[in-house]
């Protein structure tokens, strides 16, 4: 392993990791523009940079979508005072958004993002690391994330926080499982008889080249939805923060860059969230189904791999609507029907539907 | 490179192991603990057992101590006070160092280990298909008195939990 090697890792990391953070950012503005308008208001429509704004038509025009808000919104972010009130336990208050947001952050590393045709004629998929058992490493590192919340609610000594932190801890260990084994019947029909044997998400999203796993596994691709939702803690399974119950959850003493953190993380989850649905459920990076980019004739070299990038990140910024868009259409659960649903619903359906799959993938392999 | 992330990953589990014994706060106590899975399943990285570090992570660091640190919060378990040590908790410590130390020098002392790593035989844990197919087929005994260990756990719990006068 040379010195250069680890290096350009080292670039390729930082690339990615601002990319994301600037979707992070830009989902922010995202958010706002998409809630105004579904509640029939303008939104985010006056801040505009110096001189950009000063262009005619495209500096109003800019200025009006809100393009240049994630900026004060970052800046505001970081200026404003840091409190850190008294009866905290010091610590774990200031470990707690940092906890929260680096597994979002690490589990970029075994997405990837799209594909390149080398010269021989290999597909190579663009990710940091092409690891064996990705989907596993990926569902392992974010559910590390669970501690931000709970560590903030508990560090923060006081009720609403603790609220806020014991219903999160609840609801992600209960939704956690139904996820696992919604995907269960993709592996299954991936690793068929013959086949190599991974876990390998860059493989998952090859094996969509035909039928998208959303359409022929439906009731998986289903569950494993509310089960994202559940676990990124977006409304309406926004059980950790609940604003009209505990002021603001596990982040009520928080201010300023920590609470920035906390802000930014939700967002990293929803965007990691949305890759990976996208990787397992809707085809990765073939444009429709049965059709892929090599079918059209633009797979080979450089171009087809940018239009693979971004084939996946427009079905991928697609994802993030969907989440939005519940967001600001359905209200909040109440805690025991999460409870309920993520237990006497999603769990029992989740193993039946493993259940069913396997009798089909066993017929479909033994008689076709 | 390899040698120096293994000491790393090495000092921080035993740190880490050290500060779950050590520690008088539960919360730091379950954290050291959470320290202590992570650097074992890095150290398992090293040893290229990959399916075992992620799972080492998925299971314990992710699903068992988020549920030890719930029940710690919801219970609201005070910092334990500095109790003196009775005489039979420093004999029995005293004896399980000693059959440690005991175990520690016979493996290092077995002809077996001391094989050079070119002869070493092809561990059946690297490739996660072959991971599979030994663990249902060589290890299918153990595997399954395993999990009938843990129903029967499961079964206990629910039988604690229920009320006794239910129809």
């Amino acid at each position: 392993m040379d010195i250069n090697f680890i290096f350009l890792k080292f670039v390729y990391a930082a690339i990615v990791v601002s990319v994301i953070m600037g979707l992070c950012s830009y989902a922010v503005l995202a958010e706002r523009k998409i809630s105004s308008w579904i509640q029939g208001r303008v939104g985010p429509n006056r801040t505009s940079l110096p001189l950009v704004g000063l262009i005619p038509v495209l500096g109003p025009f800019l200025t009006r979508l809100g393009v240049f808000q994630p900026v004060p919104d970052g800046l505001k972010f970081l200026f404003k005072e840091d409190v850190v009130p008294g009866h905290v336990n010091k610590f774990y208050f200031i470990m707690a958004p940092v906890i929260s947001l680096v597994p979002a952050l690490t589990t970029v590393v075994v997405v990837p993002f799209g594909r390149i045709v080398t010269e021989a004629g290999e597909v190579v998929p663009l990710v940091l690391a092409n690891v064996n058992v990705g989907l596993l490493f990926l569902f392992a590192i974010s559910s590390l994330s669970v501690y931000g919340i709970v560590l903030a609610g508990w560090s923060s000594n006081s009720k609403y926080p603790f609220l806020g932190g014991i219903r999160a801890s609840a609801q992600m260990i209960s939704y956690e499982l139904a996820m696992g084994v919604s995907v269960l019947p993709i592996l299954m029909w991936v690793n068929h008889p013959g086949s190599k044997g991974t876990l390998n998400l860059f493989d998952i999203a090859q094996a969509q080249n035909g039928f998208w796993f959303a359409m022929w596994m439906p009731l998986s691709a289903i569950i494993f939805l509310i089960c994202l939702f559940a676990e990124t803690n977006r409304l309406p399974f926004d059980m950790a923060e609940s604003e009209t119950e505990l002021v603001s959850g596990f982040h009520t003493e928080y201010s300023s860059f920590k609470f920035g953190l906390f802000f930014v993380g939700e967002y990293a989850h929803m965007v990691i969230g949305s890759c990976v649905f996208t990787l397992l459920f809707l085809g990765g990076w073939n444009p429709l189904p049965f059709v892929t980019i090599d079918m059209l004739g633009w797979g080979a070299g450089y171009i087809g791999a940018a239009l693979s990038v971004a084939i996946f990140l427009g079905k991928m910024c697609g994802m993030m609507f969907f989440f939005m868009w519940i967001r600001w259409t359905l209200p909040r659960f109440r805690y025991d029907q999460v409870m309920k649903l993520g237990w006497k619903v999603l769990l029992p359906l989740s193993i039946a539907n493993l259940i069913a799959y396997v009798f089909i993938i066993y017929y479909l392999e033994t008689s076709l | 490179m390899t040698d120096i992330f293994f000491y790393i990953f090495s000092i921080t589990a035993l740190a880490c192991a050290f500060g779950v014994v050590f520690s008088r706060n539960t919360v730091n106590g379950a954290m050291c603990l959470i320290g202590t899975f992570l650097s074992m399943a890095a150290l398992f990285v090293l040893l290229e057992a990959y399916f075992l570090a992620v799972v080492q992570v998925l299971v314990y660091a992710g699903a068992v101590m988020v549920l030890f640190l719930f029940i710690i919060m919801l219970l609201d378990v005070k910092e334990a006070a500095a109790r003196k040590t009775s005489i039979y908790t420093w004999a029995a410590s005293l004896i399980g160092f000693g059959i440690m130390i005991v175990g520690v020098v016979a493996i290092n002392s077995a002809e077996s280990i001391k094989t050079k790593a070119a002869n070493l035989p092809v561990a059946e844990g690297v490739n996660l298909k072959a991971f599979g197919y030994e663990l249902f087929t060589t290890y299918l005994l153990p595997m399954q008195v395993t999990g009938f260990l843990l129903l029967i756990a499961m079964v206990g719990v629910i039988a604690l939990s229920k009320k006794a006068n239910t129809p």
